[in-house]
């Protein structure tokens, strides 16, 4: 067997791992949480690695998931060993080719990291629904538990798929999973090749289509034979059982790790069981393991092999003695009899009591529960409550567990205080974000611990739903045995604080062991810190008697050139003060591990990675724990006193890392939402902010337009309201004419700033005096917080300009427009944000809303909060998410009921005449609604219509009242990224645009799919690296402007903010105004293009001088007066390409990889931006 | 005729040598200059302090976002293998030695010690018959003495002399007090040779955009003054190779240089604006003004007109001050 070779990897990787080295073809596209399933296949290829045949599979990225199965079944009858990798509504797209590919016994493996079903809300996280709905399809399920079997268990799958024909889904948690990283034994390449026959692969390809032996296959059947035929199959999926079990056999004499289809643990006379599967087999082993060797005698089914379910052998492995069972479920059938598990055990204990085979000596009692939905925890103290549940004479059957349904009364209690986690293993919990690196240096420190010497090491990583500012804990345990421990840490031996405003609104220690270690990175050393901490932390350390330790790792981080990024201290810290190694050893492999993840960067950048860890310790000081509390600071409130009720109730508890806690009762029953909730946040996440200087600016709106984070308004007003305002209120006379006593401020919501630095950028205003000062600067926060507050809640007081007297047409216009889309949790400097802002001031109180899965739809709809906010009217954007896929297509059905309704209005208007008045009724038909005073005027006719409609008791006018709203024009956009429309979505795109219906689709374009980590789409320019193109992407961009323009009727514009802010409002404009479709395509500058963000604007303007992103307009209405619709709005390159794309590492990246292919795929971009050029200048001069 | 010079230990077949510029950052660049005829080619220079901000920047911005977020736990595929610090330099050392006759000299300009000794060893092995130091340093801290700036180029030059075997020439700027001391300390320090003067990143403003810009202008041949007064000076009087390099237009400034004491003349501005075909241009304007003037050798020519050979050495100092005021006015005129 030899000596394995041990590595600390996730789930993803000990799956990909095999699955990439016994396969000649991997199509792929990426999906939470499988992506890196699909990216580690795609590295492999393009750095040569082989499969054990020698050879490199080949890895071909898709269009969507749809499609990766639609290749996977075409590779397969091609006769190629093929898989892919995907979750959730990735296989919800494979379906229909599941059917075809089990249904023609196509062997085959798909792995899935399970993950939850989009249905009253889209989840990223971990459950087994995805796999339970594709189980009509054919496809065999083998489950996996942690990572060593995720590993293990695609061999075997892979095994058993070429010798039963039957394909197979192996599957395992996402994240829980698919993000564990632990350490595990490799099985080798040896052990691979004598898992696969050889045969078994000749005999698969042998059956593939081949002209030399023609025949067809996938045919259309009749009523005469179907039937018969899908009976065929019946006997192979008899074997299964039998072929898996043979595999596992196989396994366990090659590799020595032994499985069976379903394996008991706990006593052999138990009298209580549990059936379950995924990770939660793990958590319930070691509960088991606990409560026997404490005198109960309980038992578990780990169920490997879920489909084909073979009754007999779950039978065999149930112990005689069992006299009640609970079937854990981690998926949701509503109105079943039951989830597949439980129901699937029923029928097999049910069968087995007809035929007079009971394994038990009476039918034993068996309930079916719910647990985990979207990696809800499932800890020990969970398990323990099922046992305790089927300890009862009537124990509850179709429960949950892991939650209070206050509603239905479906949860089981459980003692929240259980905990089975065993002395021997070290626990350590870290507060981070994820700016500072804590997460990278965590996963370091398993890899120091796991990969030398006899530890073993376990790390799962928690983040929150911002992509700014966003905090993370890291659940880190090290222990002399493997870790099986599935579950968040319960009770830590070490905390590790890494940011020191968390523990002002945290209780970072609730989870603290008494004598445990505290680590806080503080700037206040040992002497002043107490002082500094709230009454619950003071209590919690003196209660607990903690050891106290503090390092003020900002400092040592700027002293040694690390900038902020303090993991590299934080982490010396750590092993300097948690005794896991001797210090000396600990240091030594800190060093190691630095140059070898460091090495390749540069000598300078290991040099100040050891520095700082050299300078680290000299920095770290105990510091005493009083005797006494003596803080009077209570933590800082979630949100305000005056935040609405659902806010404070729910919203609050979901901010406060408190989610777990809210009851059925308290969630809305159809994932509806209240909007505008990001204003309750204030999350103050950067300590820098820009003030305004009244004097040098020029009220141009640039600051106000380009702000991703709807941080900077403006408004207008009379002078005597500057009566009540704060002293340190800033404004300034209106700098345009016709406007006496009005004043003019530019208001800074610095608490929701994310210091991204774009207004500084853009501010065209300088000081007369210094040159270096704009009219907007960034700098401290903390000097001015108390007095921007005031200034906030002052500015807050003053009317809202009126939007009939706002100009539309110019940028300083739009700043006084109410941007209806705030504060969201998009990246410092986000480029999409400014357009949908944008959108939302431009149009927002009639805006409706398709949003495409994507960056868009998780800033602008992941709780607990949204930036989709309401005017001082209560109108605002009306928005939904519905799939990737299918937004094009959910928009166009927006304007359809829009338009059905407003048809219905009209309708009625006219037979209602008489009553209502001919003159507002014609008014309501046929007044135009193009300019914003048009608009107010029709809502004023609505009101009107609605206030005579009380008076008529008709059905009719019952109706009109519940359509009337739709008489003012309903604008609808669509709104997604380039993954969505140049993908994905595009062929709905493209009929949405032939429908000739008035939608507006606006096409946020990253040339990335930056919401899943930067992986290529087909908007991914010739030449930039990104995932999935490793070698720079070899084909050039598709314009679909091009393709919509050649429809004749749509209203096409490329746009780009930062380059040319009035076009993208013209265009943004002339689009809505535009009565048919319209696409229009913005520059999206994107943290996965590896810019300085705060130049993000200059990047822009780059793309447009290169010629890479020419702006134009396609205006078919312009038609209509003989001029060519087509218009060019940039001038010809001043710059060549390479000047723009030498300030990004997605194109600078390949340079250093290979700088040959760098040079070629740069002319050939060069050369395809000049053809392009001329093709639009073309265009634009024809008449 | 005989062309020929030597200049740091190296036999060139002429002194005219294509000094550092954008041309050779190519191989083709550097094979086109051979072919025009440049006796030698110093390189491009290798900036330590852009290396570590390219190598900063790609660890900065290849990290930035990551870990933060669930979904995109990075944002760049990993790669292997990639090139880091001063690997495409090197391997145009490698290519440019192996595929020119004659000498690559290669350029550093450092910010550390470990910097200029590190990569000028680098440098060494990859293959360049020499190595030219580009000190590059402004003491705008106003706390800093003349001889703390010296100190710092005789230290540059004593750490990277004992790193490496092959010559070391140092590039100066002029801005010294006494410029013949410090030249003398550079020799001291180990230099095999100098090379006169550095030109300056001196930068400009942008009225428009109230901005402080970069600015490089080329040279011409109105500057030739300066190094031709430096030369001629230390000609002789030190030993070391000297090289001159600025407002190299015409074969007249090569003549001239020569003629000063210069044992390589080196020209960049002018193939900019000429085109690397301007090398055999100046080649033979040199040479027919030899033949004009029937000289037969660079030899014989080197130094003729330097402060030790001209009929009255004070014209190189301050009374040749008062001369040009003079020669303004015609000893003949009333």
């Amino acid at each position: 067997m030899g000596e394995a070779q041990v590595v600390t990897i996730d789930g993803n990787e000990a799956a990909a791992y095999v699955a990439y080295r016994v396969n000649e073809v991997c199509a792929i596209y990426p999906i939470t949480p499988s992506s890196t399933m699909a990216e580690l296949a795609d590295q492999w290829a393009s750095e040569g690695k082989k499969n054990i045949w020698g050879t490199i599979p080949e890895v071909v990225e898709m269009q969507s998931e749809a499609g990766a199965a639609g290749t996977v079944h075409g590779s397969l009858q091609g006769g190629a060993l093929t898989t892919t990798f995907t979750a959730s509504q990735g296989l919800m797209l494979m379906i229909p080719n599941m059917f075809k590919i089990a249904g023609e016994l196509t062997p085959c493996v798909i792995h899935v990291a399970a993950r939850s079903l989009a249905t009253q809300g889209l989840s990223i996280f971990g459950d087994h629904q995805d796999v339970m709905a594709v189980l009509p399809t054919g496809f065999a399920q083998l489950a996996s538990s942690s990572v060593q079997e995720a590993h293990d268990m695609a061999l075997i799958a892979q095994t058993a798929t070429l010798e039963s024909r039957i394909p197979f889904i192996h599957f395992f948690d996402g994240f829980r999973t698919s993000h564990e990283v632990n350490k595990i034994s490799l099985i080798s390449e040896d052990q691979m090749r004598a898992m696969i026959d050889v045969d078994l692969v000749i005999a698969h390809r042998r059956r593939a289509l081949n002209p030399d032996n023609p025949f067809i296959r996938g045919t259309a059947q009749n009523p005469d034979t179907y039937f018969q035929s899908r009976e065929t199959v019946n006997i192979f999926y008899e074997r299964v059982p039998g072929i898996v079990e043979n595999a596992m056999a196989k396994f366990a004499g090659l590799v020595g790790r032994r499985y069976q289809l379903f394996d008991y643990f706990g006593a052999p006379d138990a009298e209580r069981i549990v059936i379950v599967m995924g990770s939660a087999a793990d958590t319930t082993r070691e509960t088991v393991d606990y409560l026997n060797a404490r005198g109960e005698k309980i038992g578990l089914v780990q169920v490997h092999l879920f489909r084909p379910f073979s009754a007999s052998h779950l039978l065999a492995a149930i112990p005689s003695t069992t006299k009640a069972i609970a079937v854990l479920d981690r998926t949701k059938e509503p109105g079943g009899t039951g989830e597949p598990l439980y129901t699937d055990v029923v029928t097999a204990f049910f069968e087995s009591f007809a035929a007079g085979k009971l394994p038990t000596a009476t039918m034993p009692k068996i309930i079916g529960g719910r647990y985990g939905l979207s990696s809800k925890e499932f800890n020990p103290a969970m398990v323990k409550g099922v046992f305790d549940e089927i300890a009862k004479e009537t124990p509850k059957n179709h429960f949950t567990i892991g939650i209070n349904d206050d509603v239905a009364h479906t949860s089981i209690a459980y003692d929240r205080s259980f905990s089975t986690e065993p002395e021997s293993v070290h626990r350590a919990l870290f507060y981070g974000l994820g700016a500072d690196g804590t997460v990278g240096a965590n996963k370091n420190t398993i890899k120091i611990i796991g990969e030398e010497g006899d530890l073993h090491a376990q790390g799962y990583f928690v983040y929150d739903s911002k992509k700014s500012g966003s905090q993370t804990v890291s659940h880190v345990r090290f222990g002399p045995q493997p870790i099986r421990s599935a579950y968040l840490i319960q009770a830590a031996n070490f905390i590790g604080c890494h940011q020191f405003n968390f523990v002002e609104k945290t209780n970072v220690l609730a989870l603290a062991l008494p004598g445990a270690t505290f680590l806080l990175n503080s700037p206040y050393g040992p002497d002043e810190v107490w002082n500094k901490l709230p009454r619950l932390i003071q209590e919690e350390m003196v209660s607990k008697k903690l050891k106290f330790y503090v390092i003020d790792a900002l400092k040592v981080a700027r002293e040694t050139g690390m900038g902020t990024r303090t993991n590299t201290i934080m982490q010396t810290c750590f092993f300097a003060i948690s005794g896991v190694l001797s210090r000396e050893e600990a240091i030594d492999r800190i060093k190691k591990s630095i140059r070898k993840t460091y090495g390749k960067k540069g000598e300078e950048i290991v040099r100040k990675n050891f520095e700082a860890v050299d300078v680290t310790l000299a920095h770290l000081h105990e510091a005493k724990v009083p005797e006494a509390v003596t803080s009077s600071q209570e933590m800082r409130a979630v949100v305000p006193a005056k935040a609405p009720e659902f806010v404070q109730n729910v919203t609050a508890m979901m901010m406060a890392g408190r989610g777990d806690e809210l009851p059925v009762s308290a969630l809305p029953v159809d994932g509806t939402y209240p909007s505008g909730t990001t204003r309750w946040e204030k999350r103050n996440i950067s300590p820098f902010v820009p003030a305004w200087e009244p004097e040098i600016c020029i009220q141009c709106g640039n600051c106000s337009f380009v702000c991703p984070h709807g941080v900077i308004r403006s408004k207008l007003y009379h002078q005597d309201r500057l009566e009540a305002a704060p002293a340190t209120f800033k404004h300034a006379p209106i700098d345009a004419r016709g406007f006496p006593e009005t004043r003019y401020t530019l208001q800074i919501y610095v608490e929701d700033c994310t210091g991204c630095g774009l207004c500084v950028e853009v501010c065209p205003a300088k000081s007369k005096e210094e040159s270096g000062k704009k009219a907007i600067n960034m700098g401290w926060k903390d000097p001015i917080l108390e007095s921007a507050k005031a200034d906030v809640d002052f500015f807050e007081t003053l009317p809202v300009n009126d939007r009939s007297r706002v100009d539309f047409s110019t940028v300083r216009g739009v700043q006084f427009l109410e941007p209806l889309f705030e504060f969201s949790g998009a990246c410092a400097g986000c480029g999409e944000t400014p357009y949908v802002k944008a959108v939302s001031q431009l149009f927002g109180d009639r805006l409706v809303v398709a949003n495409a899965t994507g960056c868009s739809s998780i800033y602008g709809g992941n709780l607990p909060t949204t930036p989709w906010s309401v005017n001082s009217e209560g109108r605002g954007p009306a928005w939904s998410n519905s799939l990737f896929e299918d937004n094009a297509e959910f928009g166009l059905g927006m304007r359809l009921a829009a338009d059905r309704h407003m048809t219905v209005a009209k309708q009625i208007l006219v037979r209602l005449a008489g009553q209502i008045g001919e003159t507002l009724v014609d008014e309501l038909i046929n007044a135009p609604q193009r300019t914003e005073s048009q608009i107010r005027q029709q809502r004023a006719r609505v009101a009107a219509l609605k206030e005579g409609l009380t008076g008529i008791k008709s059905e009719d006018a019952k109706t009109l009242m519940s359509v009337a709203d739709h008489l003012v024009r309903r604008s609808v956009w669509i709104i997604g990224g380039d993954g969505w429309a140049y993908d994905i979505g595009s062929s709905g795109v493209d009929h949405v645009m032939a429908s000739g219906r008035d939608v507006n689709i606006l096409v946020l374009d990253t040339e990335v799919y930056s919401n899943t980590g930067g992986q290529a789409s087909k908007s991914t320019p010739l030449a930039a690296v990104a995932k999935f193109a490793n070698a720079g992407k070899q084909i050039g961009k598709k314009d679909i402007a091009l393709q919509a323009i050649s429809y004749g009727n749509i209203y096409v514009a490329r746009i780009a903010l930062g380059a040319n802010p009035q076009q993208a409002l013209l265009a943004l404009r002339e689009a809505e105004a535009y009565s048919g479709p319209s696409l229009i395509l913005s520059y999206s500058h994107c943290i996965a293009h590896g810019i300085n963000m705060q130049k993000g604007l200059d990047q822009q303007t780059r793309a447009v001088q290169s010629g890479h992103w020419p702006l134009i307009r396609f205006n078919p209405e312009v038609r209509q007066s003989g001029e060519n619709p087509f218009v060019l709005d940039s001038p010809r390159p001043t710059m060549k390409l390479k000047e723009y794309v030498e300030n990004e590492l997605r194109y600078r990246m390949l340079y250093r990889t290979n700088p040959k292919a760098a040079d070629q795929l740069m002319s050939m971009a060069q050369a395809m931006v000049d053809r392009k050029w001329k093709l639009y200048e073309e265009m634009a001069s024809m008449s | 005729m005989d062309l020929q010079t030597t200049y740091l230990g190296l036999k060139l077949k002429h002194p005219i040598v294509a000094s550092s510029s954008p041309i050779s950052r190519s191989l083709d660049g550097i094979k086109r200059m051979e072919d025009a005829g440049a006796a030698a080619i110093t390189l491009f220079s290798l900036f330590e302090e852009q290396i570590r901000f390219e190598n900063e920047s790609f660890d900065f911005l290849s990290e930035a976002g990551t870990e933060s977020f669930a979904e995109s736990l990075s944002y760049f595929p990993a790669v292997a293998d990639y090139r880091v610090g001063p690997d495409s330099y090197l391997e145009l050392i490698r290519k440019a030695s192996a595929a020119c006759q004659v000498p690559i000299i290669a350029s550093l300009n450092g910010t550390t010690n470990a910097g200029w000794t590190e990569y000028a060893r680098l440098m060494a092995e990859a293959g360049a018959k020499a190595i030219e130091l580009n000190v590059y340093y402004i003491p705008a801290d106003l706390e800093t003495t003349g001889r703390d700036v010296e100190q710092r180029y005789v230290d540059v030059i004593q750490a990277v002399r004992a790193a490496v075997s092959v010559p070391v020439a140092v590039k100066l700027n002029p801005f010294f007090s006494a410029f013949g001391d410090m030249a003398k300390r550079c020799v001291g320090a180990g230099a095999d040779g100098l090379v006169l003067f550095n030109r300056f990143y001196q930068p400009d403003f942008d009225l428009e955009e109230l901005e402080v810009v970069p600015d490089l202008e080329l040279s011409s041949a109105g500057e030739i003054r300066l190094p031709l007064l430096w030369i001629a000076v230390l000609h002789g009087r030190l030993k070391c190779s000297l090289a001159a390099t600025r407002g190299v237009e015409t074969g007249k400034e090569v003549i001239k240089y020569v003629m000063a004491g210069a044992d390589a003349v080196m020209t960049t501005s002018a193939l900019l604006r000429n085109g690397v075909g301007h090398l055999q241009t100046l080649l033979n304007q040199t040479r027919e003004w030899m033949e004009r003037h029937n000289y037969d050798s660079i030899a014989q020519m080197k130094g003729s007109m330097s402060q030790l050979k001209v009929a009255d050495p004070s014209a190189f100092e301050r009374a040749n001050y008062i001369k040009v005021l003079q020669s303004y006015k015609s000893p003949y005129a009333t």
